[in-house]
């Protein structure tokens, strides 16, 4: 077990759990019920899933410019992708758009 | 590989082409114009043509969406729906679609080297740049050198159109505009703390990053109009965080049309000085004593130019929509 091989071991499982957050979020964009469940989904892919992509691509890239220009990219990802999500919700939520009543009744029980 | 992956991307583009032609939300279609924006500027990446993804990206994807966006805010977010079946028009398009159809027969396969485009002027732009003009990337030294002229009629077309969007938008009655809007409330963002925050945090290295793009353009991909459209992004997000009055106490609009007239009248100036200097217009190797340093000047003076009145017009634009909403 070299350095190399653990290495390139967690990049892949970083990278497919990553493909893996992208796919859950993409599916509960289109399957969730309402707006608000659909953006919490849609979130995942903007935050879990390309962070982890990302480290996963990091790992790749080594101790090179390309891991630095990365790592660049994530921070600015970390960000950006929460301050969507949450400047789509707050929006939302001024413009009267409610939680659809079914779900609320289902968090009460 | 590649081949795979551009599939992808074209089939990706039609059906969001497709999204765009039936969605009836004028908001859902301006946010599918921007993903369509995006995949062009991934296949114009994986075409090997970084300078025009970069300029994609930047100005479809993102200035160009928000300027729609302004311009919805005076309009309906509904499109009115046809009267009839326009067969005019269906029958226009896929006559046109047809022929273009046709047309891809005859054209040479991809990447192929002895394809016209690659055997007319390519290959003496390539062997020559090193000799005349000194810099790694050949897309600057043709865009601002070789094809000065060409450059400078596309920077007149943007001065021109700035003029003409403040022409129809500036002065014209308020009359039959919305009062409300997103664009309309000039307080901006300033009661919502965190996009507040996370804004103010990337303004400066947004506008930081328009700079390495301008004067780094000579060695990477990029150039004034990418840095134009980067740094504009950048007060555009300040206008929405602060507020539109915000924005024009850092730029007024006095400001931005002496930048729009700047880089213009600095274009045509290295266009002059080379004729003073005894060359030919817009011949920069007669700037200065040695040519290739000259070459170097001009380039970097044009592009700056290039990059004050894409800023400034975009800018202006920009502001010219927002005070149409606040007016009424």
């Amino acid at each position: 077990m070299t350095t190399g091989f653990v290495l390139d071991l967690a990049s892949w499982v970083l990278m497919i759990v990553g493909g893996a957050f992208v796919f859950i979020g993409g599916l509960g964009a289109l399957r969730m019920p309402d707006f608000y469940t659909r953006l919490h989904a849609a979130s995942l892919t903007d935050t879990l899933g390309t962070i982890s992509l990302l480290f996963g691509v990091i790992l790749q890239a080594g101790l090179s410019l390309a891991a630095v220009k990365l790592a660049a990219i994530l921070i600015f990802l970390m960000l950006t992708g929460p301050t969507a999500g949450y400047a789509l919700a707050n929006a939302a939520r001024l413009g009267g758009l409610e939680p659809s009543p079914k779900n609320q009744g289902e968090e009460a029980q | 590989m590649i081949t795979l992956f551009g599939v992808f991307l074209l089939t990706l583009l039609m059906i969001t082409a497709f999204g765009i032609v039936r969605a009836q939300n004028l908001f859902a279609a301006v946010m599918l114009t921007g993903i369509f924006s995006l995949q062009m500027a991934a296949i114009f990446f994986i075409l090997d043509a970084a300078d025009v993804a970069l300029t994609e990206a930047a100005v479809g994807a993102g200035v160009a969406t928000v300027l729609m966006l302004g311009a919805l805010a005076l309009t309906k977010d509904k499109e009115r729906p046809p009267a009839r079946r326009r067969w005019l028009q269906i029958t226009v398009v896929v006559a046109t679609t047809l022929l273009v159809i046709y047309a891809t027969f005859d054209m040479p396969r991809l990447g192929d080297p002895l394809a016209p485009v690659h055997q007319h002027v390519a290959p003496w732009y390539l062997s020559e740049t090193t000799r005349l003009i000194d810099i790694p990337n050949v897309v600057t030294a043709i865009l601002a050198s070789f094809r000065g002229y060409d450059t400078l009629g596309e920077l007149f077309v943007i001065l021109t159109a700035g003029i003409g969007v403040l022409f129809i938008l500036a002065n014209g009655s308020s009359k039959n505009v919305r009062p409300t809007g997103p664009v309309a409330e000039s307080a901006g963002l300033r009661h919502h703390l965190v996009p507040r925050v996370v804004g103010r945090l990337l303004i400066p290295f947004l506008v930081l990053f328009g700079l390495y793009v301008q004067f780094h353009g000579e060695y990477g991909p990029g150039g004034g109009f990418q840095a134009g459209a980067l740094v504009s992004a950048g007060f555009i997000l300040y206008a929405l965080i602060e507020g539109e009055k915000a924005a024009l106490r850092v730029l007024s609009f006095r400001v931005l049309a002496g930048m729009i007239s700047a880089g213009a009248f600095l274009y045509i100036a290295v266009g002059l000085a080379g004729i003073a200097r005894g060359g030919k217009f817009l011949d920069y190797s007669v700037l200065l004593n040695d040519p290739i340093a000259g070459q170097h000047l001009g380039i970097i003076l044009i592009e700056l130019g290039v990059g004050l009145t894409v800023t400034g017009v975009l800018l202006t634009i920009f502001h010219a929509f927002a005070a149409r909403g606040q007016k009424s």
